[in-house]
C-alpha cells in the first residue's frame, strides 16, 4: 500500500439543534491512497454527506469537528478559513449532486472555467488557461464549440461532466464525490461512472465516492466504507465486503436491496436512530438480528478482520473485551410497523 | 362488445398522444404563431388486466410520467383513446369523469410534497372522502380513516391521526399517501415512482406493503418507475418507454431473459448490480435522452444506439454530433484548423435529409468532403456513415443526402412486442397478442 494522500482520524463532527447536539459523525477514522476510489455508503442521515463536507471544511454554520484529517502534512481540522480555501480546488476537488445548482446561470462555460484559474493560478497566461479549459472539457466529452455556451444550453449529463471538468482543471489530488449520478438516468449515470475511473487511471485522482447506491460501490470503488448512524462500521476491500460481510448491518443492508436478482423482498426491521440520542452500546443493536447483550452496553472497537478489512461489531471481537456471559443473545423487541419505515 | 365480461381488460389505451404545444418566443406569440410540441406521449396502446401489474419503465423524459397523469386525466390527451372498464374517458366532461376518479387513484414519487404541511393525517387522509362526497364533515371520516392508517401499518393510529407530515418519515408519509389512495376502495392505482424517493432498506417494505394491499383490495396497479430493478421483481408486463413511444412490451420474465431493443439492453446493461463482479458497463450508449420538442427522425434511439444501420433515420444533426465528438478532446490546433473548414455548424442543428455543410470562410466543399472522408477513416465502423446516400460538392459547401427514415412500429417477436427494424419492418403492431388472452 501506497501512502495514503488523506488520512482520517477520529473525526467528529456535531451541530446544535433545539433539541440537543447532533453528533452527525462520530469518532470516523480510514485512509485514502492516490488513484484510490473509496466508496462512503449509508442511508440517509447516516451522516456521509456530513462527513464529505468535514474533510473539505465545507460544515454549515453551527457545526463544530475534530480530531484529524491529515493532507499534505497538516490536520485540515481547525485550519484557518483562508488557508483551508487556498487547498480547495487546487488541492482538494468537490463534486456535488445537482450540477445545475452549482454552475452560474449567468456565465458562460468558459468564464467558469477562467474565474477557477484566475483565482487559483493568477499566474497563467490567458491563452495558457483556455487551452488548459478545453483540454479538461474535451476529456469529458464536451467539444470546442460549446466553450462559450450557459450552463442552461447543456443536458444533465452535460453539466455534470462540466462540474468535474471544473473540479480537475487544477488537478487536485484528492476529489471528493457526494452522489454525482443522483440526479441522472441510469445511462449517463454509467457514462459519469466511466469518466471517474478513466480520472484515477490517468492522473491517479484519490475519490471518495459518496453514495447510497451499493450496486454503483460493487462496480466502481476499489474499498467500501459503511455508515450506520455517525460511524463506520466496517471498512475493506469492496468485493470482499459484499462477498463476506463481516459486520450485521453490511449484510441486512445487502440483502434489503432490490436489484436484479431479487427474488424475494427481505428488510431491516426498525429504522435509523435519532443521532441526538442514539442507542447505547452499538447504535445498531436494537435492529441487529445477531445481537448479544454486550453490544447494548459497551460501545464496539474496530477490530482488523483481515490486513485491510475492518470491523466494528462485538461479534468480531476482540472478545477478551466481552465480558463473562455478555455473549448471549439480547432478547429481541418488537418494532412497532409504524417504526418500519 | 362481443367478448365475455370476464375478459375484459380493466383499462385499454390505444394510440394515445398527448402533445404540449411549445410558446415559442414573445414575438411569435404576439402574431399567434406556436413554435411545434413536445410529444410527451406519442401512439401508445396497452392493456390492462384486472389484477395485473403493469410497469411502464423508462428514462426522464420517455412520457411515462405523462401517460400516468393522462390516464388518470390530469393531463389532456391530443388524441386517442383511454377505457376503463370498456368506458371511453377521452372527451368527458370533468363532472362526467369525477365518478370514475374515485376508482382510480394515484400515488406520486415525492410524498413531501404530496402532503399539505398544514395538514394533519386525518385531514389529509380523509379529504378523499369529503371532495367526493361521501361524508360532510371531516369527524366522520374517522373510522374509514382509521381503517385505512391500520391497513398501511400506521399504528396505533390514534397517535398517527393527530400528526402532521413533518413529523413523519420519509417511508411514513408514503404509507399515509397509500392509505389516502386507498381510503376510496379503488380498482385501479397509478403508482408513479412509490419508492424512488426512499432508502434501498426502506423501499422493500413498501413494496411488500404494495403487495399486500394488491392482493387485500384487489388492485390493479400501473407501476411507473425508471428503476429496473424495482420493476422486474413488481410487475407482471412492462413496457419499456423511449421518447413519448413504447419500444418493447411484453411479460417481464421474457424481456428480462431475452431483451430485444437494443435500447432495452443497454438500460439491463447500465444497472449498478452489487453482485456484480464485472465492474462498470465497458460501453454505455453515447449522449443523452434527446429534445423532445425536436426527435430524432425515424427511430428516436438511433443517435445512441449501438446497433444502428442505414435506414434507422438519420440526418444532418448527426454529422453535427461526429463533428463535435471529434473535436472533443482534439489537439487545438487540429481543432482550429477542421473547425476553419466548417463554416456554421448551427446550420445542421435543424434537422435536414439534403444538408448543406456550409464551408468556412476561404475554404471549399471538397475541403468540406475530405474532412468527411477521413472522419470516416477514423471511425469505419460508425452507423452514421451507412445513412449517408451521397456526397456533392456545391460552391457553398457539401451537399449530404441521407437514406429516407423508417419508422420503427411495434410487432411482435418471440411473445413480445418489439419496436425496432433490426426486427423487420412491415409487420402490423401487436394487434394479435393484444388481443389474445395473456392471462395465465
Amino acid at each position: 500500500m501506497s501512502e495514503p494522500v488523506l488520512s482520517v482520524r477520529d473525526l467528529r463532527v456535531w451541530y446544535g439543534t433545539a433539541r440537543g447536539s447532533v453528533r452527525a459523525v462520530d469518532e470516523v477514522s480510514f485512509d485514502l491512497s492516490a488513484g484510490e476510489t473509496l466508496g462512503l455508503v449509508g442511508e440517509s442521515g447516516c451522516g456521509k454527506s456530513t462527513l464529505g463536507r468535514g474533510i473539505v471544511g465545507l460544515l454549515p454554520e453551527g457545526a463544530a469537528a475534530d480530531g484529524t484529517v491529515s493532507f499534505d502534512g497538516r490536520n485540515l481540522v481547525g485550519l484557518p478559513t483562508a488557508e483551508l480555501r487556498d487547498l480547495r480546488g487546487p488541492e482538494l476537488g468537490m463534486i456535488f449532486q445537482e450540477p445545475m445548482t452549482r454552475l452560474d446561470p449567468l456565465m458562460r462555460i468558459e468564464d467558469h472555467f477562467l474565474e477557477m484559474l484566475e483565482t487559483h493560478e493568477p499566474g497563467l497566461s490567458r491563452d495558457e488557461m483556455k487551452r488548459r479549459s478545453m483540454e479538461t472539457l474535451g476529456g469529458m466529452g464536451i467539444p470546442p464549440t460549446r466553450f462559450r455556451h450557459y450552463p442552461h444550453e447543456f443536458s444533465g449529463g452535460m453539466r455534470q461532466r462540466i462540474m468535474i471538468a471544473l473540479a480537475l482543471v487544477l488537478r487536485p489530488k484528492v476529489v471528493v464525490c457526494d452522489e454525482p449520478t443522483t440526479a441522472l438516468d441510469v445511462i449517463v449515470e454509467a457514462q459519469i461512472l466511466g469518466i471517474l475511473q478513466d480520472l484515477k487511471r490517468n492522473f491517479d485522482t484519490a475519490l471518495l465516492l459518496i453514495t447510497h447506491n451499493l450496486g454503483i460501490v460493487a462496480e466502481a470503488c476499489d474499498r467500501v466504507a459503511v455508515m450506520y448512524a455517525g460511524q463506520i462500521v466496517e471498512e475493506g476491500p469492496a468485493r470482499r465486503v459484499f462477498d463476506t460481510p463481516a459486520h450485521p448491518y453490511t449484510r441486512e443492508l445487502l440483502r434489503s436491496i432490490i436489484s436484479l436478482g431479487t427474488e424475494g423482498l427481505q428488510y431491516i426491521p426498525g429504522a435509523p436512530p435519532d443521532l441526538i440520542d442514539p442507542p447505547a452500546g452499538c447504535h445498531f443493536h436494537p435492529r441487529c438480528p445477531d445481537a448479544m447483550r454486550v453490544c447494548a452496553s459497551n460501545d464496539p472497537v474496530a477490530v482488523t478482520k483481515a490486513i485491510d478489512h475492518r470491523v466494528r461489531c462485538w461479534l468480531s471481537g476482540p472478545h477478551n473485551l466481552v465480558p463473562a456471559g455478555e455473549d448471549e443473545p439480547l432478547a429481541t423487541r418488537e418494532f412497532a410497523k409504524a417504526d418500519e419505515a | 362488445m362481443t367478448q365475455p365480461p370476464a375478459a375484459e381488460p380493466l383499462l385499454e389505451v390505444r394510440d394515445l398522444r398527448t402533445h404540449f404545444s411549445l410558446r415559442g418566443s414573445f414575438g411569435q406569440r404576439l402574431v399567434g404563431r406556436e413554435s411545434g410540441s413536445v410529444k410527451a406521449v406519442d401512439g401508445v396502446s396497452f392493456e390492462l388486466r384486472r389484477g395485473e401489474v403493469l410497469g411502464l419503465v423508462g428514462e426522464s423524459g420517455s412520457g411515462k410520467t405523462t401517460l400516468g397523469r393522462t390516464v388518470l386525466g390530469l393531463a389532456e390527451p391530443t388524441s386517442g383513446s383511454i377505457r376503463f372498464e370498456g368506458q371511453e374517458l377521452v372527451g368527458r366532461r370533468e363532472r362526467e369523469l369525477r365518478p370514475l376518479r374515485k376508482r382510480m387513484q394515484m400515488v406520486f414519487q415525492d410524498p413531501h410534497a404530496s402532503l399539505n404541511p398544514a395538514m394533519d393525517l386525518l385531514t389529509a387522509v380523509g379529504h378523499p372522502l369529503i371532495v367526493h362526497g361521501v361524508v360532510k364533515r371531516v369527524r366522520d371520516t374517522v373510522p374509514m380513516v382509521t381503517n385505512a392508517l391500520e391497513t398501511v401499518g400506521l399504528s396505533p393510529v390514534e397517535q398517527f391521526l393527530p400528526k402532521y407530515p413533518g413529523d413523519l418519515s420519509g417511508g411514513q408519509k408514503q404509507r399515509a399517501m397509500l392509505a389516502r389512495a386507498i381510503i376510496m376502495n379503488p380498482d385501479l392505482l397509478v403508482a408513479d415512482e412509490p419508492v424512488s424517493m426512499l432508502d434501498m432498506s426502506v423501499r422493500a417494505k413498501i413494496l411488500e406493503l404494495m403487495l399486500e394491499l394488491k392482493s387485500e383490495f384487489e388492485l390493479t396497479y400501473l407501476y411507473i418507475t425508471h428503476d429496473l430493478a424495482t420493476a422486474k421483481f413488481f410487475c407482471d408486463t412492462i413496457a419499456i418507454m423511449y421518447l413519448g413511444r413504447i419500444v418493447e412490451y411484453g411479460p417481464t420474465e421474457t424481456i428480462f431473459r431475452d431483451p430485444k431493443h437494443p435500447y432495452t439492453v443497454a438500460l439491463l446493461g447500465a444497472v449498478p448490480d452489487p453482485d456484480s463482479s464485472e465492474g462498470l458497463p465497458t460501453d454505455p450508449p453515447r449522449g443523452e435522452v434527446p429534445d423532445a420538442a425536436e426527435p430524432p427522425l425515424g427511430c428516436s434511439f438511433h443517435p445512441r444506439c449501438p446497433r444502428a444501420f442505414e435506414r434507422c433515420g438519420w440526418d444532418s444533426r448527426d454529422l453535427k454530433d461526429r463533428l463535435e465528438a471529434r473535436w472533443a478532446g482534439m489537439p487545438e490546433s487540429q481543432f482550429e484548423r477542421e473547425r476553419a473548414v466548417i463554416g456554421d455548424i448551427e446550420a445542421l442543428e435543424s434537422p435536414s435529409q439534403a444538408a448543406i455543410i456550409p464551408a468556412g470562410k476561404g475554404h471549399s466543399g471538397s475541403e468540406v468532403s475530405a474532412l468527411l472522408d477521413e472522419m470516416r477513416k477514423a471511425d469505419p465502423a460508425e452507423p452514421t456513415w451507412s445513412g449517408i446516400e451521397s456526397t456533392s460538392v456545391e460552391p457553398g459547401g457539401l451537399r449530404v443526402r441521407f437514406r429516407p427514415p423508417v419508422e420503427p412500429r411495434l410487432g411482435s417477436r418471440d411473445g413480445v412486442d418489439v419496436a425496432c427494424l433490426l426486427y423487420g419492418e412491415s409487420e402490423p403492431p401487436g394487434q394479435d397478442r393484444l388481443d389474445s388472452d395473456r392471462s395465465v
